[in-house]
């Protein structure tokens, strides 16, 4: 019979700008299954900041904006990018 | 200074200082300077504070210094971007583009200051005389709270 481990990933997702007000800090920590995808992170997001994110924010993986089927490494560093708004 | 730069500065910035030491084949340079304005969409500023994303504006930078050398013949390329908090009338962003001819010059200063608006990872909230403040940049709306959704539903 097989024994069905579940491992999670911690993982800190940076927050800029607007985003900093999610958290109290600079950052907000999650715990996601592992192999968890960039839609699995938003999607625990949502859940733990209700009505305070769009639907599809930005989630830089590595600095570059990922898809949401690009899978979550516990190594990988992970930013949510609000609109930019420089100059 | 010699070469191409680019980055974010905490401190005070100048497009006469990245304007300096382009080299012998410059016969142009366009320098740019983005400033904190005292009004926006009507209301009165006082002042402004950038946020930034060290680690992506640095890959962000090169990207765009790599195209506008790519798109224009130009001999240097430079830009600054400040962070932390600003007064009305200081610099926000210099840009400096030296060329052999005005054209390139023009043209790759332009590229330069609209790529860094479109792309550069830096966020700025204004804050205004009456004491209020927000951070600028259209965001599409909210993903609904479940609660939220519930309300509306039994409305």
């Amino acid at each position: 019979m097989g024994v069905t481990i579940d491992r999670s990933v911690t993982v800190e997702v940076r927050l800029f700008g607007r985003y900093r007000e999610l958290a109290d800090g600079p950052s907000i920590t999650l715990e996601l299954p592992e192999g968890a995808t960039v839609a699995g992170l938003v999607r625990e997001l949502h859940r733990r900041a209700p009505g305070r994110l769009p639907e599809r924010p930005i989630v830089a993986v590595d600095h570059r904006p990922a898809r949401d089927e690009a899978r979550i490494h516990p190594r990988s560093e992970i930013a949510l990018i609000p609109p930019v708004a420089g100059g | 200074m010699t070469g191409d730069l680019a980055g974010l500065s905490a401190e005070p910035i100048t497009a006469a200082a990245l304007a300096a030491s382009v080299g012998p084949g410059s016969g142009a340079v366009v320098t740019f300077e983005g400033r904190v304005r005292d009004t926006n969409e009507g209301r009165l500023v006082a002042r402004l504070h950038y946020d930034a994303y060290p680690g992506m504006a640095e890959e962000v930078f090169g990207d765009i210094v790599r195209r506008a050398r790519e798109a224009h013949r130009v001999t240097a390329v430079r830009v600054l971007h400040r962070t932390g908090t600003l007064e009305i009338g200081e610099t926000a962003v210099a840009v400096a583009v030296a060329a052999p001819h005005r054209g390139e010059a023009f043209a790759a200063a332009r590229f330069v200051i609209e790529a860094v608006k479109a792309e550069l990872p830096v966020w700025k909230r204004e804050e205004y005389t009456d004491g209020t403040s927000r951070w600028l940049g259209e965001e599409p709306p909210a993903h609904p709270a479940p609660e939220d959704a519930v309300r509306k539903g039994a409305e």
